[in-house]
């Protein structure tokens, strides 16, 4: 038989909006923001914890969505890709970065890689290139190669620090 | 007029959307009251199936549906079709919608659970009860062959699919010529593509409309709707397939058909409810196309000074439990052999075998690497024989650059002869050995070898064949506003078309990149095509856009010139508007022209079409043959068989480049991937045909931290047979990995006699082999 | 990929998860960072009827210096580790090993108790513990007891922790002042769990000889491991070529490694020799230089 799943009302910050949502205590939190919440720009590469693509931020800091669950999620702030960018018009300076170095071909991994980068400029903003691969070691891409990923983290650790 | 465009690293129009989040992948289309797909998967490679008992799913909470193979209609009860057929193909069995009573490779789809959610139809597939009877199975394509073996497909009473051969020249007399004579055997083993999107489908059928609508991700769109049409007895403009954006193809994302998209748009048709499927990447392992197991063996004739007079090549190739793509890889390895050198006498054979293993299809490179690897160890193996330089071996062999166009004798996966269309092999070798410092390599190897260290460079050269036919087409129009609507069938899976397409636009128009809206891969903007593989979008689609801006760019031409009362001759286009040369100020904008291509009262010329839009198709005459060149020096840790990239060179020729940023981007993932495949990638089963490597903690794909920089180099040698002159680039980055890798190795070890004959290495493998060599701190091979 | 079902519980006081514990006992199981168990659900490889989250038991965020120990509380994250000056000033060697465990998404939520009671033979941490002779502090119905490690790991996956018993602290005895130390990790792309990986630690005499070392084990079997007799072999030595060879047949006598897709035993035995003594060397580097950084 199979055990039955219990249900909770939960409370959570995703990009400064408040959601109220009852959910099944399994639903991972990649699937909540996916599909309750329709941000779908949060990718699921692998449910395992190894590919990074699901990679968002919990309290600011990057975590893999697919290694939670939304109840988890309680009382907590999540942000998102689609809470990088300042408005409709601009871009994040990570995003800008690589738009212009072309660290992206599919864009699958690229959200996640965001996420990942943003954190990571936060704390480091002068990174060596060998730090910058380091950072990045979570998150798979499969088109690039990462060498233009790996430009586009130092151009974007160059924008971010002329803006500051 | 000066190129603004063409050629030049523009930002991709793609970009934006993505980068917010904001992209269409199969999986983010979400539709009211739509359900949910989960298949039961076989666990053995090869059982009857006794019995199948679905009450216990059907009762589960949230499930709406449960079906076998005896629930199918008749339409989708037999094989699916095949794709493409070759007459040496004696055997071309398909894979089914569902398993008919047998199942031939672990992973294989016995049943489909459809539930209100993915969870619940999850739960429900774990309820399904199949008595199996499991038998033997066929794993090892050697063993496939003796006598006796278990069958995978008993009624044709072999394992052997297809026995090809090709010839060139006169073999045997090359062998009673040559001074040196040797055999190797070589054995790339498994691996997958392993895009970071597994596949999807979402189907919705109206009933009011009586259409099918299809989100895919695939690379064959038109070929889907095409063939889903004719499967469900349709026309085919009931049926629309839209691949929207897809996170990375590779090739196995095209196949005719994964048995979920004919499952899910006909659950969608028969249940009324729209339906998704999304593969999981532990099914991914087992349930999508996987490639790259081929046996060599292969003999060589060589005169003494290095001149190579024949090869004998005979190999298997492992096309798993079913061979739906025919003989594509097999044939591209064959006629990739030659790459770059002259092989006057060539005899290339091989048998296609099926095994209890996930099918096989083409993935990067398809059976490109494989030639590569066998030719370049042949080449290493002629220096080593005859203690001539192997760089000096390659030159000695080389195609020159007046042997254009160069026939190779052989038939290549088009039909068409391999005859290479231009080319400078001799210049490609030369930046190579620039980039990588190939006349400083002795001095340093030897001050490496002086500070303990092992460290070698390997090289490798290859021929790409690219832009097969037989078409693609494309639609340019220009909108009331001046901005331009571009459609093609190709779809695209990164391979940036929404800028280089638009790029070649703007071009012919004169308008800007990002006011050229390219749309690919949904049928119901485009329907004629076949798709996007073997490097050909670029190619064939790219000229297709081209030949048709052309066409309106003659059209806005005649419209406008009429309009400022100017001969054609005296009118250019130029930002975003026709006007005359010389006199800027008179002009007209581009969407004036196209609001007076269709006016809606008074004349327009006779036998002019309205609207200022074209369609054009292209239909190369034969392939277009990229080439290049990789290098890299690799050091070993002899005493844990780790290795470390220390520098990687590409030199790449693919004809006139439309954005050099992206043929560069490129190139990166296919030699990322080639690095995964050389050392870290390989898909393990067990005697059973279970396959052992089902998650991301098993198949290791390299990170930021194994991928090394790469200094790219190009060459641009126009191709003849296109407008734009124009070569493929999609594959190039991956097919010389393998071979360079073990050349550098086998380079770091000079003097141990090591010689790899197998891909990937790993670890384990690496410092075994530098065991038994004798390497000093790899150990004794004793347990 | 989705988990199956289960009921969930957060409590927020260690009494509470111990008594949810008892109350499910054999169905219960802790969550807590879940970069191990997530994944195990998912692939539907676990099926616990109810998940015992301690994620809101506050007072278990913590890292202590306190009487000659490191205590670590369950909930104290792997990067919380990694990031922490006293654990770099005073143990640096967990420090060094924390940063082999996954990659800064896994070490966010990850946390060292739970990578301990995990019990992966080819993880960091409880080589690390059986480095530092560590113990794990658990509360169950009948109290509180401190596991020592050799009393903790019985083999691949499986400690002594009862079903109804959560852990609640790490304890790493502080290594003795001026002690040289090393991490040194075979693995197959970084990140990945070790395929062997040796922690060392050395105190040096005034002429440059051995007084201690130790040395821990992880990948080489169902545990991890202190290969005692390399351990004695080196007290009083210089680390010449041939004490080190000496050490070297000993740590692989001591251990008992399993072949998998990824290395053969034969593989992981002559690797545990050759890491053991580069991670000596190194060791004795730093011991040289007073045991810092
Ligand atoms: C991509 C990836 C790479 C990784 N690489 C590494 C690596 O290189 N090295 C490595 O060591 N690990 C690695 N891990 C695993 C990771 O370190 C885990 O965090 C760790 O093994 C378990 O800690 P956790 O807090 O996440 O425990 P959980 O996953 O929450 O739990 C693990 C197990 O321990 C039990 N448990 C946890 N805490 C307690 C407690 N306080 N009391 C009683 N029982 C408890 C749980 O019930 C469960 O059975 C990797 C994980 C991923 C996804
Ligand atoms: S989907 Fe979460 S790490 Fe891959
Ligand atoms: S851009 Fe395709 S996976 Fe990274």
């Amino acid at each position: 038989m199979l055990p039955e799943s219990s249900r909770h009302r939960i409370r959570v910050t995703v990009n400064g909006q408040v959601y109220e949502r009852e959910v099944e205590a399994r639903l991972l939190l990649s699937d909540f923001l996916r599909y309750e919440l329709g941000l779908t720009g949060t990718h699921v590469g692998c449910e395992h914890g190894v590919c990074g693509a699901c990679t968002v931020q919990l309290d600011g800091q990057p975590v893999r969505s697919c290694l939670m669950f939304a109840v988890q999620a309680d009382g907590r702030e999540i942000r998102t890709v689609e809470g990088l960018a300042p408005d409709e018009e601009r871009l994040h300076p990570i995003q800008e970065a690589f738009w212009e170095a072309h660290g992206l071909q599919c864009g699958f991994c690229t959200p996640g890689f965001l996420m990942t980068v943003e954190a990571f400029l936060r704390e480091n903003p002068d990174p060596t290139d060998e730090e910058i691969r380091e950072a990045i070691s979570g998150n798979l891409c499969r088109c690039t190669g990462y060498v233009n990923i790996i430009k586009a983290v130092r151009l974007a650790a160059e924008k971010l620090r002329a803006g500051r | 007029m000066a190129t603004r465009y063409f050629g030049q690293p523009i930002k991709r129009n793609e970009d934006p959307r993505l980068l917010r989040g904001r992209g269409l992948y199969v999986d983010d289309v979400q539709l009211p009251g739509m359900l949910h797909m989960a298949l039961v998967r076989s666990p053995y490679a090869r059982a009857r199936i006794r019995r199948i008992d679905t009450s216990k799913a059907l009762a589960a909470p949230g499930v709406v549906a449960v079906i076998t193979h005896a629930d199918l209609p008749a339409n989708l009860q037999g094989p699916l079709p095949p794709l493409i057929p070759h007459p040496t193909l004696k055997h071309h069995k398909t894979q089914f919608a569902l398993a008919p009573g047998q199942v031939r490779h672990a992973g294989e789809a016995v049943a489909a659970v459809v539930a209100e959610s993915r969870y619940a139809a999850e739960d429900a597939a774990e309820l399904v009860e199949v008595e199996y009877e499991p038998l033997p199975a066929v794993v090892d394509m050697e063993k496939a062959l003796e006598p006796g073996s278990p069958l995978v497909h008993e009624d044709i009473g072999t394992n052997v699919a297809a026995h090809y051969t090709q010839v060139v020249g006169d073999v045997e007399k090359a062998f009673a010529e040559a001074d040196l004579v040797f055999e190797e055997v070589f054995r790339p083993d498994r691996g997958q593509a392993q895009p970071m999107e597994t596949r999807g489908v979402v189907a919705v059928y109206d009933r009011n409309l009586e259409t099918l609508t299809i989100w895919d991700s695939t690379q064959a769109p038109i070929r889907i709707r095409s063939g889903l049409a004719e499967l469900y007895g349709m026309r085919a403009n009931q049926v629309r397939v839209i691949a929207p954006n897809v996170g990375g193809g590779f090739g196995p994302k095209i196949m005719m058909f994964y048995p979920e998209e004919v499952l899910v748009p006909w659950l969608a048709m028969k249940l009324g409810r729209p339906v998704k499927y999304i593969e999981d990447r532990r099914e991914h392992f087992f349930a999508t196309n996987q490639e790259r197991d081929q046996i060599h063996r292969v003999q060589v004739a060589v005169r003494k000074d290095g001149t190579i007079l024949g090869i004998k090549d005979v190999f298997l190739y492992d096309t798993g439990a079913y061979i739906p793509y025919g003989l594509i890889i097999p044939i591209v390895a064959s006629c990739t052999l030659p790459g770059p050198y002259k092989i006057p006498n060539y005899h290339a054979e091989f048998k296609a075998v099926f095994t209890n293993k996930t099918i096989c299809s083409p993935y990067r490179g398809a059976g490109r690497p494989h030639g590569v690897f066998v030719m370049e160890r042949i080449i290493n193996r002629i220096a080593e024989e005859l203690g001539i330089d192997r760089v000096e071996v390659r030159r000695r062999n080389l195609i020159q650059p007046d042997e254009f166009p160069y026939d190779v004798g052989l038939i290549y996966q088009d039909n068409a002869p391999l005859r290479y269309d231009s080319g400078n092999y001799p210049g490609l070798l030369d930046k190579l050995l620039k980039l990588i410092e190939y006349d400083q390599w002795p001095a340093r190897k030897e001050q490496y070898r002086k500070e303990g260290r092992y460290v070698g460079l390997g090289l490798a050269l290859y021929v790409e064949g690219t832009g097969v036919g037989p078409y693609e087409g494309a639609r340019v129009h220009v909108e009331p506003s001046g901005k331009v609507w571009v459609a093609t069938g190709v779809g695209t899976q990164g391979q940036s078309h929404q800028t280089t397409f638009a790029q070649i636009v703007a071009e012919e128009l004169g308008v800007r990149v990002e006011d050229v809206e390219v749309v690919t891969g949904d049928t119901g903007a485009f329907h004629w095509g076949t798709g996007t593989f073997a490097s050909r979008a670029a190619v064939v689609a790219g000229n297709a856009v081209a030949l048709a801006a052309r066409d309106v760019k003659a059209k806005a031409l005649e419209v406008a010139a009429n309009l400022l009362e100017a001969s054609v001759e005296d009118l250019e286009l130029a930002d975003g508007q026709v006007r005359v040369k010389g006199a800027p100020q008179r002009a007209v904008s581009l969407g004036q022209v196209a609001v007076a291509a269709n006016p809606l009262r008074g004349t327009i010329p006779p036998g002019q079409e309205p609207g200022l839009e074209a369609a054009r198709y292209f239909n190369p005459p034969q392939s277009a043959f990229s080439a290049g060149g990789h290098a890299a020096i690799i050091e070993v840790d002899p005493a844990t068989g780790m290795i470390k990239i220390l520098k990687y060179a590409v030199v790449h020729d693919c004809g006139r480049l439309i954005n050099p940023m992206v043929v560069e981007g490129q190139i990166h993932g296919g030699v990322a991937q080639g690095i995964g495949g050389s050392f870290y990638e390989r898909l393990v089963f067990d005697e059973n045909g279970q396959l052992l490597t089902t998650t991301f903690m098993d198949f290791l794909i390299p990170t930021a931290m194994e991928v090394p920089d790469i200094a790219i180099d190009h060459q641009e040698t126009p191709s003849p047979l296109n407008p734009l002159g124009v070569k493929g680039a999609g594959e190039a980055g991956v097919i010389p990995v393998p071979a360079l890798f073990v050349d550098a190795i086998e380079d770091a070890f000079s003097g141990y006699g090591l010689r790899f004959r197998e891909v990937p290495l790993d670890p384990n493998r690496l410092r075994q082999a530098l065991a038994e060599a004798g390497v000093p701190g790899a150990g004794s091979t004793a347990a | 990929m989705k988990p199956p079902r289960f009921r969930y519980f957060a409590p927020t006081s260690v009494d509470e998860a111990v008594e949810l514990l008892s109350t499910h006992a054999d169905a219960a199981k802790v969550l807590a960072g879940g970069q191990s168990l997530v994944p195990m659900l998912n692939l539907r490889l676990a099926r616990p009827e109810v998940l015992v989250d301690i994620n809101r038991i506050e007072s278990l965020s913590y890292l202590r210096v306190e009487d000659g120990h490191l205590a670590v509380g369950a909930l104290a994250r792997h990067r919380m580790v990694e990031k922490a000056p006293e654990v770099a000033a005073r143990v640096p060697v967990l420090q060094e090993a924390v940063r082999h465990v996954g990659h800064v998404q896994i070490r966010n939520r990850g946390t060292v108790t739970g990578s301990i009671v995990h019990a992966d033979p080819s993880a960091e941490m409880p080589a690390v513990l059986a480095l530092l002779d560590g113990s794990v502090r658990v509360v169950g119905p009948s109290g509180t007891r401190d596991i020592p490690w050799q009393e903790l790991f019985l083999t691949y996956f499986t400690t002594t922790l009862g079903p109804d018993e959560l852990a609640v602290e790490t304890r790493f005895p502080l290594p003795p002042a001026g002690a040289g130390w090393s991490f040194m990790e075979v693995a197959r792309r970084h990140g990945d769990f070790a395929l062997v990986a040796v922690a060392a630690l050395v105190t040096a005499d005034e002429t440059g000889r051995v007084k201690e070392a130790r040395l821990s084990l992880a990948g080489v079997g169902g545990t991890p491991v202190r290969p005692e007799r390399a351990e004695a072999l080196l007290a009083g030595q210089a680390l010449e070529d041939d004490v080190l060879a000496a050490v070297a047949d000993a740590v692989r006598e001591a251990i008992e490694p399993e072949s998998d897709i990824h290395a053969s035993a034969e593989y992981r035995r002559h690797v545990a020799g050759v890491l053991a003594g580069r991670a000596l060397r190194a060791a004795m580097e730093r011991a040289r230089r007073g045991g810092e950084g």
